[in-house]
């Protein structure tokens, strides 16, 4: 496998100035094909494993997603979905493996406030750089996909870092490497797309018409893909949305809020200074004393 | 009420012991929500959590301050609501603004304990801290983790990102309008020593609250003299 290097800085979270952008170098994709995951989740086992974490042991409350949400140690979750397909009548079991999509437009690099908390490197990996973080929650109000999760532990935020360390070194990242059927795949940009177009190109074959990628256009693309058989109705797989965008609420939080307020608060404080160059202090005069001392008579 | 000075011989007590502190308490929280808000509010100031004791400090500390500045808030409205319940001469104020700002205000009528300017002051500051205590709380987790305990509401993350959005336009006009009330403490004389001492000279009283001193006068001609 090539080297992914060199891990050159694309864009930093709050970072007025960003790096001018490097060469982009060869951008790397995850690509998920959900027709053939078996739900074994030895992706989530192999990402506890490779990342050090540990899940506690919950309950079962008689469904097969397990833990039942993404939490600061589990980044990556087999979310399970049975669907009937009303053309065809059948019960299909539809696996998403959820976790950080490594949009190409991060949400949660906008929305972050602290410089550096957030990078996306020139291969296109978003990854969070804990020693930066202060723990906000900016990055969940930011992200379209509702991935990353802040630990009561160390009031940090965490999500799937795609392995940035060991594609550093030219490995895979560890859950591609554990999956038993080769549902998950690593590489260049353009060797993902041609194996998920030979993906499709089967599935189509085998009557499902509607195959597809999902590399959602409206965050401008993303460095985790998915093989859909219904990539016609995204949200069929446990609510992967169907036009992921940053939310227009970040936009404007994000963009105009921060230059409008800067201006308006400008602004009156210069209002202040042109104010008392024009008119001049406002002073009590000698007859107001006087006066306020008829009022008060001899009372005062 | 009234007592000997040097240059004013009227001096007329205008806020208690008590309620001056309770301004302070206000005005002191208020500015280091101001400056820990604005930390994060924009990259270029993001240095200013230096003075807090780094980012993890800023943000755990913000939203306690915040709960700080509410209460003590509280005090301060319901101290000076009565005196800030809108009348007619508001209207006429606020009419004749120019002459305020030039300074003429032979032009004005009679004014109360407030001006229609400090009850501006007054009631949108009361509005903001609301609309900031509440999508604060939006905005923190110990503070929602509180609210599911006690009224099991969890807001969405369409209500959250609002919240985000709204706390920072409150803040963004709460800043506005705490600059216009500084800028009228320092430009309108003689008004800092209504906040630090408690007294004014009864000159400032006539030419700018001029209805109160007379009351202030009629107050002091109680029966018993
Ligand atoms: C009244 C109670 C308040 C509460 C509970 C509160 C809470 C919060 C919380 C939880 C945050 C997110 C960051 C963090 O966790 O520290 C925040 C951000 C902020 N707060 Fe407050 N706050 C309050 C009042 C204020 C006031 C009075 C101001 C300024 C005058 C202010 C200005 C800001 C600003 C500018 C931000 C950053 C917004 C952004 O990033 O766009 N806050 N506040
Ligand atoms: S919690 Fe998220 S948004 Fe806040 S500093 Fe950490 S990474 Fe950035
Ligand atoms: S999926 Fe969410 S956390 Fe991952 S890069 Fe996109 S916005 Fe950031």
């Amino acid at each position: 496998m090539a080297t992914f290097q060199p891990f050159d800085v694309i864009r930093k979270s709050a970072s007025v100035t960003s790096t001018p952008e490097p060469n982009r170098a060869t951008e790397v994709v995850k690509l998920i094909d959900t027709s053939k995951c078996i739900g074994c989740k030895a992706c989530q086992s192999a990402c506890l494993e490779w990342n050090d974490m540990r899940e506690t042991v919950g309950t079962n409350v008689g469904v097969y997603d397990n833990p039942h949400d993404l939490t600061p140690n589990m980044f990556t979750l087999m979310r399970f979905t049975e669907w009937e397909n009303p053309k065809s009548g059948n019960l299909e079991w539809l696996i998403r493996k959820d976790g950080c999509m490594h949009c190409e437009d991060p949400g949660c690099l906008k929305a972050c406030p602290a410089p550096g908390a957030i990078v996306q490197y020139a291969n296109g990996i978003v990854d969070f750089i804990h020693e930066n973080c202060i723990g906000c929650g900016y990055c969940v109000k930011g992200c379209p996909f509702n991935i990353p999760r802040i630990s009561q532990v160390d009031n940090k935020a965490y999500k799937c870092t795609l392995c940035s360390d060991r594609v550093a070194v030219g490995q895979q990242p560890a859950c591609a490497k554990a999956c038993p059927t080769h549902c998950i795949s690593f590489g260049t940009k353009a060797e993902m797309v041609a194996l998920s177009d030979k993906r499709i190109t089967d599935l189509k074959s085998r009557g499902f018409d509607k195959a597809g990628l999902y590399n959602p256009p409206g965050v401008s693309g993303t460095h985790v893909m998915y093989v859909l058989h219904h990539a016609d109705q995204p949200s069929l797989y446990a609510g992967l949305p169907d036009n992921p965008r940053i939310s227009p609420i970040v936009e404007m939080w994000k963009g105009v809020s921060k230059y409008a307020g800067m201006a308006i608060v400008g602004l009156s404080a210069i209002a202040g200074v042109v104010h008392y160059m024009l008119a001049g202090p406002n002073r009590v005069s000698k007859e107001d004393e006087e006066n306020a001392e008829k009022l008060a008579g001899g009372k005062s | 009420m009234t007592t000997h000075d040097t240059d004013a011989r009227v001096r007329v007590r205008r806020y208690s012991g008590l309620a001056r502190i309770n301004h302070w308490v206000v005005a002191i929280s208020f500015v280091l929500l101001m400056l820990s808000g604005a930390a994060l509010f924009y990259p270029t100031f993001f240095g200013l959590t230096a003075l807090f004791g780094g980012g993890q400090m800023t943000r755990w500390l913000h939203p306690w301050i915040g709960v700080a500045l509410s209460v003590s808030f509280l005090g301060l409205f319901l101290r000076f609501f009565w005196a800030n319940l809108p009348e007619f001469t508001d209207f006429v104020w606020v009419a004749r603004i120019r002459h305020v700002l030039s300074g003429h205000e032979e032009y004005l009528p009679e004014i109360g304990k407030y001006n229609a300017g400090q009850k501006f002051v007054f009631w949108s500051q009361f509005v903001l801290v609301s609309v900031m205590l509440v999508t604060g709380i939006g905005l923190w987790d110990q503070g929602l983790a509180f609210i599911d305990q006690t009224f099991g509401f969890v807001p969405t993350i369409d209500q959250r990102r609002w919240a985000a959005l709204l706390h920072a336009c409150a803040a963004i006009v709460a800043v506005t309008i705490l600059i216009i009330h500084v800028y009228a403490a320092i430009w309108v004389r003689g008004t800092m020593s209504a906040m630090l001492s408690g007294v004014v000279s009864g000159g400032w009283a006539w030419r700018h609250h001029r209805k109160w001193l007379r009351k202030e006068v009629g107050r002091r001609i109680s029966p018993a003299e």
